[in-house]
């Protein structure tokens, strides 16, 4: 084993360690040469934070397909809309994208929080974003009722319950994260350096708000332009 | 900071404190628990190949019914069945998960790490990959196997043409493959990204990194078409909407246009691997680096990329504007640039060997290039409007995908056999029985399919269940048939050496080829924990160094030094290890500087316990049980809970 290996090995870059605490994590960050190798890494630097960010960068290309299918539909076709082409009413749907822009601030401000060590300003930012994503559902929700079409009226219909009905889902997904780290927070798993899992599920919710104003500009506002 | 503590440990006590960290518990709850990639990489690649064995039965079958023309054997129904399943097997659990498969096996021995970013997804990825190929054999039991072809075009398999459960099939099981192939190309790109050992900066990466990372990084981006157009059949079948009616303003083109923007980058998904795997072969089997190591790399990236620009081609007999159809065949033929530079760095490769080796790997490799050549040139002779609208749906077609995907994924795939499998078994397979393995496959592969060219030329439509005599066909289609039939043998052949080499093979030393990336520097098979000390490189070829002045030119060796290496020596110091656990080094993605220690999780049934909540699932869904559709989503839900709660000794 050591004679197969002795051409590929450099001992010249060093790895210091020190004591372990009871549970077998290391109690001191490791070091290799000047720089510090710690095993508590968050944000850009960890495996968690990047399989986010792909799993984030899929699902928008769905969002993607989804709107290029609305656009590949719209064409040149006339009529195709809600309503025999009348635009939508702004008012609902603007209150909902502030709410979603709200709450990506206020998650914000609760990772922000636990950054410095804050669990109760992280659970306080988690509340308030966990309330404005449900009042989010409960007006899409509302407007469903109120639509003068169904997903099966045609392919209009079809495509914004689809687009809208599946954002839907994420902002439900996104709630139910918030809940699992909301009670994460609570058991006392979060600290200034270790908080993973709330860097992860606010990168998601803030893609999932992204994709929000996507949806909000192509099948809200983009009709209005011609 | 550094403190400069250096403790003696002795390389036995070393090996055995990993070994017992690492160790996956020879039971049945280790069977199903384990998250080592070695062995979820052998399972694959079993997997994989027993798909590849279905898929090519369904073949043989077809092949049996077109040998004589006006044969009865099968149906219409039945024979629509088989070419469906044979395409959708091949092309969605044979083509892309062996090369999984390979790489889940050696990506992280490549890099000289100890695992997987991610090791539970990589046992879930395994998991639903095998529960939705299950799912969707399973449509044989009911005599409603998909009968679509693999892309399955619309009005076609709407529901009023389709009512049966066999689209449904199609869709649900293709829903919960692309769950598990998201999962996967994650865990790739992550892997690679972030867990590459010391010095291993991104210039120094092994060409089937380079190759695994676009393919992976190609899914993230392709498969979201594919989610979407299945979105949209099951909604149009199920429940009622009208995506692809046109009388209600959907559009049938839009699956079309949608399917293939997924599967034009998935031709190169299931290929690119593929080549990157030739590209660390054929440098071992001419013992130098391969010609143009930068330049292979750039092609495989710019492959991936123009691949999404060039999905039209498959419908330039929809009738579009004259500027997309122009556009899309010139992007198509544009492919062939990067495809050629790699074939003629393998080329430069193969002519100035130091010495050749013709073990039955490189026969492989040379047989794949003459292949990839012809149906690359065939494939630039389809992306030509005019001879497109000629050849569209004839039986060229058939020949030219045939080359393309039998040439640049079967072959190497097989090569890959020959020269890993030592390294994961232990055991050499016989060079004899190797070469009439190549030969014999070889010659039923060319009888199989060059003769469908001409077939196609004089108008043989493809798809056809029967086909009437005097047609200037029959002669053709007889070659064909005895060509696939002497392609099983081949592949019995493979089979044979495999059993035999399992049974009585000669044993392996740990770098039977000579060959000089990492994975070869451990024991075949290699221990558990993959490398006791971890690695570091300080070139491309790291076995090659002590005596090849090639893989390291001068001037790399004056701006950087090499290290002071290690005597052989029982010694190692305690500090260079990672032995608290099972633990891996976390790197910057350009340069591979350490930055942290990774702590990576042990056996666990939770990703069996998520595949199997999603069969339920879809199960749920292909039944149209509401009750059970609940309680699946509920299974599954639970299940990822179960999987993220921290355990004590892993927690952020």
């Amino acid at each position: 084993m050591a004679v197969a290996n002795t051409g590929i090995l450099d001992m010249s870059a060093a790895i210091t360690g020190a004591g372990h605490d009871a549970r077998g994590r290391p109690d001191a960050p490791r070091e290799i040469l000047s720089g510090p190798l710690s095993d508590s890494l968050s944000g850009p630097r960890s495996t968690g934070w990047w399989g986010m960010v792909w799993f984030a960068a899929t699902e928008a290309t769905l969002f993607a397909c989804f709107i290029a299918s609305y656009f590949f539909l719209l064409g040149d076709q006339e009529n195709f809309g809600a309503d025999g082409g009348q635009p939508i009413s702004l008012i609902r749907p603007l209150i909902m994208t502030l709410l979603l822009l709200t709450s990506s601030a206020t998650m914000w401000w609760g990772e922000s929080g636990i950054k410095r060590g804050e669990v109760g300003r992280l659970r306080i930012g988690l509340a308030v974003t966990f309330a404005l994503g449900t009042i989010f559902l409960l007006l899409q929700a509302g407007e469903y009722a109120s639509s003068p079409i169904g997903p099966g009226t045609n392919a209009y219909g079809s495509l914004f319950f689809t687009i809208t009905g599946f954002h839907g889902a994420h902002v439900a997904l996104g709630l139910l994260m918030n809940l699992f780290v909301q009670l994460r927070a609570r058991l006392g798993h979060f600290t200034a350096t270790r908080h993973d899992a709330v860097t992860n599920i606010s990168l998601y919710w803030h893609v999932v708000d992204g994709v929000w104003i996507a949806i909000f500009a192509s099948l809200y506002l983009s009709p209005r332009l011609w | 900071m550094a403190t400069g503590v250096v403790e003696r440990v002795d390389l036995a006590a070393l090996t055995d404190r990993l070994q017992e960290e690492w160790h996956t518990p020879r039971t049945l709850y280790g069977w199903f628990a384990t998250v080592d990639h070695k062995e979820i990489g052998k399972r694959y690649l079993v997997t994989a190949f027993l798909f590849l064995l279905f898929g090519g039965l369904e073949a043989a079958a077809m092949r049996t019914q077109l040998a004589r023309p006006e044969s009865r054997l099968f149906s219409p129904e039945a024979y629509d069945q088989l070419f469906s399943m044979h395409g959708t097997t091949m092309m969605f659990w044979y083509a892309s998960p062996v090369l999984s498969g390979f790489s889940n096996y050696l990506v992280p021995l490549l890099i000289g790490s100890r695992d997987m970013a991610f090791p539970r997804m990589n046992a879930f990825a395994y998991w639903a990959f095998l529960l939705s190929g299950l799912f969707v054999y399973a449509s044989f039991l009911g005599g409603a196997a998909p009968h679509g072809g693999w892309f399955a075009y619309v009005p076609y398999t709407s529901v009023q043409y389709s009512p049966g459960l066999n689209m449904d099939f199609y869709a649900l099981a293709l829903l919960f493959l692309t769950i598990s192939t998201t999962g996967g190309a994650v865990n790739f790109i992550v892997t690679i990204f972030k867990l590459r050992c010391p010095g291993m900066s991104v210039s120094r990466m092994p060409l089937m990194l380079w190759s695994t990372l676009t393919a992976s990084v190609s899914m993230i981006f392709a498969l979201p078409a594919l989610t979407a157009a299945l979105i949209f059949l099951e909604l149009d079948r199920r429940f009622g909407t009208h995506f692809y009616e046109p009388t209600l303003g959907g559009s049938a083109l839009l699956w079309q246009h949608l399917f293939w923007v997924f599967g034009h980058p998935w031709v190169y998904i299931v290929i690119l691997p593929a080549t990157g795997m030739a590209s660390m072969m054929i440098p071992t089997f001419c013992r130098r680096p391969i010609v143009g190591h930068t330049y292979v790399a750039l092609a495989t990236v710019s492959t991936g990329i123009i691949g999404f620009g060039v999905w039209a081609h498959h419908m330039f007999a929809t009738g579009m504007p004259e500027l997309s159809a122009t556009f899309f065949s010139a992007a198509s033929m544009a492919v062939s640039i990067p495809s050629g530079m790699q074939v003629l760095a393998w080329l430069g490769t193969i002519w100035s060997a130091r010495r050749h080796v013709f073990a039955t790997p490189m026969l492989f490799m040379l047989g794949f290039i003459v292949l990839f050549v012809i149906g690359g040139i065939s494939g630039v002779m389809t992306a030509s409007v005019p001879f497109d609208l000629q050849a569209t749906d004839s039986y060229f077609v058939v020949a030219h995908l045939h080359y393309v995907l039998v040439g640049i994924n079967l072959f190497p795939a097989l090569a890959a056999f020959y020269f890993w499998m030592p390294k994961m078994t232990g055991r050499m397979l016989s060079e004899r029985l190797g070469k009439w393995n190549f030969w014999v496959l070889f010659t039923g592969v060319n009888l199989a399919f060059f003769p469908m060219h001409v077939a196609g030329l004089r108008g043989m439509p493809r798809r056809v269940y029967t086909y009437p005599a005097h047609m200037g066909w029959d002669g053709l289609n007889m070659v064909e048939t005895i060509g696939a039939y002497v392609t099983v043998v081949g592949v019995l052949l493979f089979i044979i050496n495999v059993v035999l080499s399992l049974r009585s093979g000669r044993r392996a030393t740990s770098n039977p080829w000579g060959a000089s990336s990492l994975e070869w520097s451990v024991s075949s098979p290699p221990p558990e924990y993959n490398f006791a000390v971890l690695p570091t490189v300080s070139g491309r070829d790291p076995l090659w160094e002590e005596y090849d002045s090639l893989s390291r030119p001068a001037a790399e060796h004056a701006r950087n030094p090499a290290p002071t290496r290690i005597p052989a020596s029982s010694e190692l110091p305690d500090w260079r290890v990672l032995a608290d656990g099972r633990e891996t080094l976390d790197s910057t993605i350009l340069d591979a500087d350490p930055q942290g220690v990774l702590r990576l999780p042990s056996e666990t049934l939770w990703p069996l316990g998520l595949a199997l909540a999603l069969t339920a699932l879809f199960s749920a869904l292909l039944f149209r049980s509401p009750v059970w559709t609940i309680a699946g989503t509920v299974a599954t839900l639970a299940a990822v809970v179960g999987w993220l709660w921290p355990t004590q000794e892993f927690w952020t």
